[in-house]
Formats: structure tokens, C-alpha cells, sequence
């Protein structure tokens, strides 16, 4: 037993002189130096999205104009962080719409549910997600914000929600 | 008893039952339960939407439970694979032609349909073929229809037959073509019409000024009572973030069933209304300027402290709840003055002093309709209590011999046993006692009333009735209230119970008459009815004088104020008015000086005491409407600053438990006049004036966009 304790002291104290642990770290850096660089110079460059991705919310319209969302409050009950507050009414022509549809941005853990309730695909979560705010309240996404923005990014929208319809 | 009693066996459970029980009674006694769209307790069993097919042994098919009566040993699988079977085809041919709109539609979250098909329904339609489409119709401001969505349950059909007695919907055509309809166009307007609303199991009658505007799941439900009528329906108010979006019934076997009024279920709309004073406002100079609480306050303590105490006037509203009633009631005493008074609608006070402790209904609500015989005096009982009228009609089917007595002939939808009409009341009902005393010799008081009187044929029938049934009522309405002779009119209705053995009751003007009454808002007695030394002046004395100040509470002067014409130019000439009132009107700007803005019951807690004495206590369910207050909160106030004592209660349970101490046991009494009455001669004339419309009777129904809509109310302003 006591010849098995000396050889290790022997082993260690030869690694020791010679810079093993040294050699063994500059080796991994050795074999990265040949791989593919995973970083990415954000912003100038960027990874790819899924066309899944949950960002930004948005309000779409029909290619007819008509806003897609009836005020059926499905999102808003199915809100996990009760981000979501909408108050309905008859709108001019008889159909039922919203008055008010706001999402507080501070409250959205963008987990897509509104999204998956709407039975209308009115309220969307886009890619984008490179925004900020710069004074109090810009965090209350309005009907009126939450619709530009779909009309802004509809095409892009459209082609996410196709290339996503046949997993559904 | 033990005929009765039959024994059956349901899932395997031994279970006892009535005799003539459906399964579907005895199933929803036990619990188990069996999936319906048609049957509804209150309504007759038309087994028409197939859903309840339910598996009893021996039957060759599924059997529905709700027309099937019991037997001796029978044996009901609820919950069989046959029975489910059964069902779920039933599901699959009813969401055939149901379209898929439940995301607008207002009955998602709470629809019968909707919840069944999540239990009988197939994920996917095997359906491919076009689906049929029903136009709408409009059938009044009430209720919206959206007529595709109908699954023909008919319990709209067997409402208008059964309850509200004149059928106003109907199906016409048959098999896939069925529909509802009105047969001609026309508006559906009974005051008890929006009931089906609630029957309808799924989104095809809904409630119209509600449309679009709440879901069921996020809504607060909290419990109230009605404002409007002696009755004091139970009520659930759906809020959402502090506002009001519809009332529905809440289920009070004892008083309104499941049943309310259109006026209870669409008044609250007035709370919103653009009438809502929001802030106190002050008159100088003639010109209104708002001004802050604090100052609107002291100015009110100001002008009340400075008045002489004979020079002061306090008018409540009987729609003021116990509490407001006994705070105004304490403030009296502590400014040292009797001047107070409830009765804004009654003309004659002469026999004040032989008021019963408070006029109370004779029996119990629930009780009317066992009835044997009624006789209704003085009454368009219809818009003064539908409640009370619903269970007249019930009474009136059940055999009940249902007479009336009044100058204008009113529209009652049974078979009305006689009707006296086209004379003044009294003399209307001089003529019952005559009948009724049958040449014996006439109650003294109302001997010289009956002079020369002689008994028709009717009046013979009615005395008759009333003496021979065993239980028989003599209901005085709210006109006879309202009566220029009412003393009269309410001596000769004594006469007549008295003479035939009926009970005699009132039917009370506001949802608190009784309540008033019992806190001393009158000015001949104070809190149970105790006489006081020295009566003060009633409502119409105390607009006839120049009072130093005058304090109204929820009373509007030109719509309110029957007791005395002209109530509006005698409130101008008081010195100094203020008002706590709700809403601004154009004759509350012309003469008040000073207006404090206070909730409507909805905003308030507090306890109404209904015609049959019962208390029923509410909290408030609405967030103000701007800087309202509620009443009973500025009357401590106004107490605190006055130095009045004892005015620190924290709650409104506070004010009611000292109340209900002071109180201690009080009956309502009775009431038999001690003065010899004479003839009213002129008083006794039949005017219209004295009957208010159906949605005229408070602040609250004047200002209900929807209810002003309707055909009665557009036709009662016209006349």
C-alpha cells in the first residue's frame, strides 16, 4: 500500500515540472482555434429566427381591411400576467368590436398563448424584437400601435402564419 | 301517506319519490344529473330538444326523463351507454344547424349548449351540408335576438303562455323550417318579458343594451335588491372594474322566484346616464358653480343649523334604505323638528293617525298566490308590482276568483272575475260593503259613505267571493294611494275585509314605504310607529308654508312630488333647498339652492324592508359614479357637523344594528278607522293623473335609455 502512495507523489511531481495541467487548457484552445466561429457581431450581424419566434404583438386586418379581432376576450382571459385589457361594444356597423386593446409590455412574458386562444389569428407575436421606450406609458401597446404594427409587417406576419399552418 | 310515495330504482340507487314525479324531478333531487335544454322547473314539459333521453329498463328505446312520470319500481340508467348514446346523437343533429359564432356570441361562457357540448359533443362535425340561416327580429329595445342560433326548446313560447298569460312568441312553419316569431311584427312588451333572456339556453334572445359589451367569466357578481317596487326582487348585479353591464334574478322561492321585472333588470343604465350629478354644486346668484364636499357640507350644516326648527323641512324618498331613513330620522330629532315626511305621493293624510304601524301587503308574497279570492282596489297592479301581479295570475289559474276595483279598466292577461270601474274608488267600493253587509247594519265609520249606495249584480259576486273563500285578500294599490280621498277609500276597504273575513293589504309606493314608516319618517310619529307629541307638517303642509330651509332626499319635485300640485313652485319659494340627489334635473336647477350628489342603490349599502316586512340588507356593488357619496354617509356628516350625537357609526351595519335596538319588536298593526268619514264627493272624481306609467315611477326607470324605448313607455308619453 505504501508503494502505490509513492508512485502517485512521483507522478504528480513529474506533471508538476513538466506543465501538464498547462498543456492539457492549451489544447482545448488549440482545437477551437480550428473550429467555426459561433459569435456573432450583433448588431451588423444576426442568428435566424424561427419563424415561430415571440416578440413584438400585433393586430392583423382581412386583405380587405377589416379588423380580424371581435372582441371575443379569449386572449385576455387565457393571459397568464394579465398583460391584456380589452372593452368591447357594438361597433357602427353592427358587428362586435373592440373599444379598447391594450397589452402592457411590462406585464407580456411572451408566451404566445394569446396567440394560440385567438380563433381569428387577429393578436400575432412577431419576430421583431429590437424595440424600446423611452417615457412612461410607451409601454401600453394600444389598438391603434398594436394595429400599424400589423399593417406595417403584414407580409412578413402572413408568411410566418403560412409556413407555420401545416404543423397545425 | 304512503300511497304517494314510490319507490324506483335510478343508477342502481334505491331512491323514494312522489307520486306523478317526472324522472327528471327525481333525478335532480338525488343529484345525478341528466342534460336538458326544454325542461325548466317553472314551465310546462314540452320534451321537445330530446336531450334528457335517459335508459329505462323495459323500454324498447331511450326514454326523455322529463315527460316520463314515475312508476313503482322502475328502473332509470342515467348514465348507461344507451342513455349516453342517446344524448350524444341528440348533440350531434342539435349542433347541425347551431352556428360556430361563439366567440361573439354573448351567451359563451354561460350557455347551456356550449357546456353540454363540451360533455355530449363531437370534437369534429360529420356534417358537410349547408347550414340553415334564421333572419333576426326585432322585437323591442329589450332583447336582441340572433335567431340562427335558436335550437327551438320553446321555452321563450311556454314563458309567454304560462307566465306572462298573453303569448307573444310562437313557432311557425315545422320541421327544418321551424322558427320563433311574433306571427305579425310587433314588439314583445310584457314588464315581465326579459325573463327570457335567462330561459333561453343558448345566445338566440339576449340582452340587448348589454350587447357586446362583457363576458360572463369576467364579471363580478354580487347580490342586490330591487329600488323599484314593494317587492324587493333579489337581484345578482354583473360588474365589471366597478361598473354595472347587466342584472339578472337571483332565485328567492319566498319572493320572486326566478322571475324580476324588466324595470329591475334594465334601470341600472340610469346610473350612467349623462344626468348623473357628479359633483356638489351651489346656486349664487342664480347661477350653479360646483364646489368642493367640505364646503358643500358646512354650507348644508350652515343653513339646516340656522333655520328654526319650526321652520324646517325634511323629505325623504321611500326609496331611501332603512339606514337613510333612521339617520335623517335621528338628524330631526337633534335639530329639534318634526317636519319630516316620506309620503311624497299621498294627497289625502287626514286619517293619518289611524295608519296601521306600516302598511304592510296582509301576507306573505309567496302566499297571494293561494289565495281563494282578491279583491284589488285602486291598483294597476301590473306596473305598480309585477312580482305581486305574476302571483295574482298564478292564484287567479289555480281557481282564485281575482276582482278589481278601480276608476280606468287595466289590461290583466287571466280571467278576471269582475271588474268595477268607471266610477270614483269610493264609490266602487261602497257598493262591495254594501253587498257584503247584506242589509245588516254598516260599520259606523263608513255609514255616511255607503248613503244611498246600492249593490250591482258584481258587487254582490266580489262580497260573495271574498266571504265564502277561505283564505281571501283585499289588496289597496298604490292609486289608492295616491287618492285625493284616500282616508275614504281605505275606511271602506276596511269595511269590506272587516265585513267579509278577508285580510287586508297595501301595496306600498317605493321599495321602503315600510321602512320609512318604521324609522320615524313621518311627521305624526317617530320610530316604531310611536305617536309624537306634536305631529309636524307632511310633505304637502310643508310646501304650502315658506320654511327657512328644506332638505330633499332622492326626490325630484315636478316627477315625484303627487301629494300637492305644483310641488316644483313651491319649492322655489322656500328659502333654502338642498337637494342629495343622484341626478340633476331642469326643476331641481329651477328650485333648489344647494345639491349634494349621492349614489343610487347600486352605490350604497344598505337594507330595504319590503311590503311583507321582510328586511333584506345589500352592499354596495357599483364604484361611485364621480364624487357621489353615498346618502347615509353625508347625512352622518352633516350630523358631525351639526354636533349632533352619537352620529359616528364607521359602516352602515352600524346605523342598522342601532336601529334594530332602538326598534325592538314591532308588528305592522292593523288599521280601523275611528273618525265617521263623509263623502268625498269631488275628490272622489276618476282622474288618470293619479296613476304613474310603468317606467315613470323613479329616477332611476326615467332615466333607463333602453326601458324609455319600450311601446309602454313611449305610449304613456303621449298621453
Amino acid at each position: 500500500m505504501v508503494g502505490v502512495g509513492c508512485m502517485n507523489r512521483l507522478v504528480s511531481y513529474i506533471k508538476t515540472f513538466a506543465l501538464w495541467e498547462l498543456l492539457q487548457g492549451l489544447s482545448v484552445t488549440l482545437r477551437q482555434y480550428f473550429k467555426k466561429s459561433v459569435t456573432l457581431e450583433y448588431p451588423e450581424e444576426k442568428t435566424p429566427q424561427s419563424h415561430r419566434f415571440r416578440g413584438l404583438h400585433a393586430l392583423r386586418r382581412y386583405p380587405n381591411g377589416e379588423e380580424r379581432c371581435i372582441a371575443c376576450k379569449l386572449c385576455e382571459a387565457v393571459c397568464p400576467a394579465l398583460a391584456i385589457t380589452i372593452e368591447s361594444d357594438v361597433s357602427d356597423d353592427g358587428t362586435r368590436r373592440t373599444s379598447r386593446y391594450d397589452i402592457d409590455l411590462f406585464k407580456c412574458i411572451y408566451c404566445g398563448f394569446c396567440e394560440e386562444a385567438c380563433p381569428v389569428d387577429a393578436i400575432v407575436e412577431t419576430r421583431i424584437h429590437e424595440y424600446h421606450m423611452e417615457a412612461p406609458g410607451e409601454n401600453i401597446m394600444t389598438k391603434d400601435k398594436l394595429l400599424a404594427i400589423g399593417d406595417k409587417y403584414d407580409a412578413m406576419i402572413s408568411a410566418d402564419k403560412a409556413a407555420d399552418a401545416k404543423y397545425r | 301517506m304512503s300511497d304517494d310515495i314510490v319507490n324506483i330504482e335510478v343508477d342502481g340507487k334505491p331512491v323514494e319519490a312522489r307520486k306523478g314525479q317526472m324522472v327528471i324531478e327525481v333525478t335532480d333531487n338525488i343529484g345525478a344529473y341528466v342534460p336538458r335544454f326544454c325542461y325548466h322547473e317553472k314551465l310546462s314539459i314540452a320534451a321537445n330538444c330530446r336531450m334528457c333521453l335517459v335508459d329505462i329498463e323495459g323500454a324498447p328505446k331511450p326514454i326523455p326523463a322529463c315527460a316520463q312520470p314515475i312508476t313503482e319500481g322502475m328502473k332509470v340508467f342515467t348514465k348507461s351507454p344507451r342513455a349516453i348514446a342517446a344524448q350524444k346523437a341528440t348533440m350531434e343533429f342539435l349542433l347541425i344547424n347551431h352556428p360556430l359564432d361563439c366567440p361573439i356570441c354573448d351567451q359563451g361562457g354561460e350557455c347551456e349548449l356550449q357546456d353540454l357540448a363540451m360533455g355530449y359533443g363531437r370534437d369534429i362535425s360529420r356534417y358537410n351540408d349547408g347550414k340553415r340561416v334564421v333572419k333576426d327580429k326585432d322585437i323591442g329595445p329589450l332583447i336582441s335576438t340572433d335567431m340562427t342560433r335558436c335550437i327551438h326548446c320553446t321555452r321563450c313560447v311556454r314563458f309567454g303562455e304560462e307566465i306572462q298569460g298573453n303569448p307573444q312568441l310562437g313557432t311557425v312553419e315545422r320541421g327544418e323550417d321551424v322558427k320563433i316569431s311574433t306571427y305579425v311584427e310587433q314588439n314583445v312588451d310584457h314588464e315581465l318579458s326579459a325573463n327570457i333572456i335567462d330561459l333561453c339556453p343558448v345566445g338566440a334572445l339576449n340582452n340587448k343594451p348589454y350587447r357586446y359589451s362583457a363576458r360572463a367569466w369576467e364579471m363580478v357578481q354580487h347580490a342586490t335588491v330591487s329600488p323599484h317596487d314593494c317587492v324587493g326582487s333579489n337581484l345578482f348585479a354583473h360588474t365589471l372594474r366597478g361598473t354595472i353591464k347587466r342584472i339578472v334574478p337571483r332565485e328567492n322561492e319566498s319572493i320572486n322566484e326566478t322571475w324580476i321585472s324588466d324595470r329591475d333588470r334594465y334601470s341600472y343604465e340610469a346610473i350612467y346616464s349623462s344626468d348623473r350629478l357628479t359633483v356638489p354644486r351651489v346656486k349664487e346668484n342664480g347661477e350653479w358653480r360646483d364646489i368642493s364636499w367640505s364646503d358643500a357640507l358646512s354650507l348644508a350644516a350652515e343653513a339646516l343649523g340656522a333655520a328654526d326648527a319650526g321652520k324646517l323641512g325634511l323629505i325623504a324618498s321611500s326609496a331611501a334604505t332603512v339606514e337613510e331613513s333612521y339617520l335623517l330620522s335621528q338628524l330631526s330629532a337633534h335639530l329639534g323638528t318634526s317636519n319630516i315626511d316620506h309620503r311624497t305621493g299621498r294627497r289625502d293624510i287626514s286619517g293619518q293617525d289611524d295608519d296601521p304601524v306600516f302598511a304592510g301587503l296582509g301576507c306573505a308574497i309567496a302566499e297571494i298566490e293561494n289565495q281563494g279570492a282578491v279583491l284589488v282596489a285602486g291598483s294597476n297592479l301590473r306596473s305598480e308590482a309585477p312580482i305581486i301581479a305574476h302571483r295574482l295570475r298564478k292564484a287567479a289559474q289555480s281557481g282564485a276568483q281575482v276582482s278589481f276595483a278601480n276608476a280606468q279598466e287595466y289590461e290583466y292577461f287571466f280571467d278576471v272575475a269582475d271588474y268595477l270601474s268607471g266610477k270614483g274608488l269610493c264609490e266602487l267600493l261602497a257598493g262591495v260593503v254594501v253587498a257584503a253587509a247584506d242589509g245588516a247594519a254598516l260599520p259606523k265609520a263608513v255609514a255616511g259613505l255607503c248613503d244611498g249606495v246600492s249593490a250591482s249584480k258584481a258587487d254582490k259576486r266580489i262580497a260573495t267571493s271574498l266571504q265564502a273563500a277561505d283564505d281571501a285578500l283585499l289588496l289597496l294599490g298604490t292609486i289608492a294611494g295616491r287618492h285625493a280621498a284616500y282616508s275614504a277609500v281605505r275606511a271602506l276597504a276596511a269595511a269590506i275585509a272587516d265585513l267579509t273575513g278577508a285580510k287586508l293589504g297595501f301595496v306600498s309606493e317605493g321599495p321602503n314605504a315600510t321602512g320609512a314608516h318604521l324609522a320615524g319618517v313621518t311627521p305624526h310619529r317617530g320610530i316604531g310607529g310611536v305617536q309624537r307629541k306634536t305631529p309636524g307638517l307632511g310633505v304637502t303642509a310643508m310646501l304650502d308654508s315658506e320654511l327657512d330651509a328644506i332638505l330633499l332626499m332622492n326626490v325630484e319635485p315636478d316627477t315625484d312630488i303627487h301629494a300637492t300640485a305644483a310641488a316644483e313652485d313651491k319649492l322655489a319659494r322656500q328659502k333654502y333647498v338642498i337637494s342629495l340627489t343622484p341626478f340633476v334635473s331642469d326643476s331641481l336647477l329651477e328650485c333648489a339652492d344647494l345639491l349634494l350628489p349621492v349614489g343610487t342603490f347600486a352605490e350604497t349599502s344598505g337594507t330595504y324592508i319590503n311590503a311583507a316586512g321582510t328586511w333584506q340588507s345589500f352592499g354596495g356593488v357599483a364604484n361611485p359614479v364621480g364624487e357621489s357619496r353615498p346618502s347615509w354617509k353625508v347625512l352622518r356628516v352633516l350630523g358631525n357637523l351639526l354636533d349632533a350625537e352619537g352620529f359616528d357609526y364607521v359602516t352602515s351595519e352600524d346605523v342598522l344594528a342601532e336601529f334594530k335596538e332602538a326598534l325592538g319588536d314591532v308588528a305592522a298593526g292593523s288599521y280601523s278607522p275611528r273618525a265617521k268619514l263623509t263623502k268625498p264627493n269631488g275628490a272622489d272624481a276618476p282622474s288618470e293623473e293619479i296613476d304613474i306609467p310603468l317606467y315613470s315611477i323613479d329616477g332611476l326607470v326615467r332615466r333607463a335609455h333602453a326601458l324609455q324605448q319600450t311601446l309602454s313607455a313611449k305610449r304613456a308619453s303621449e298621453r
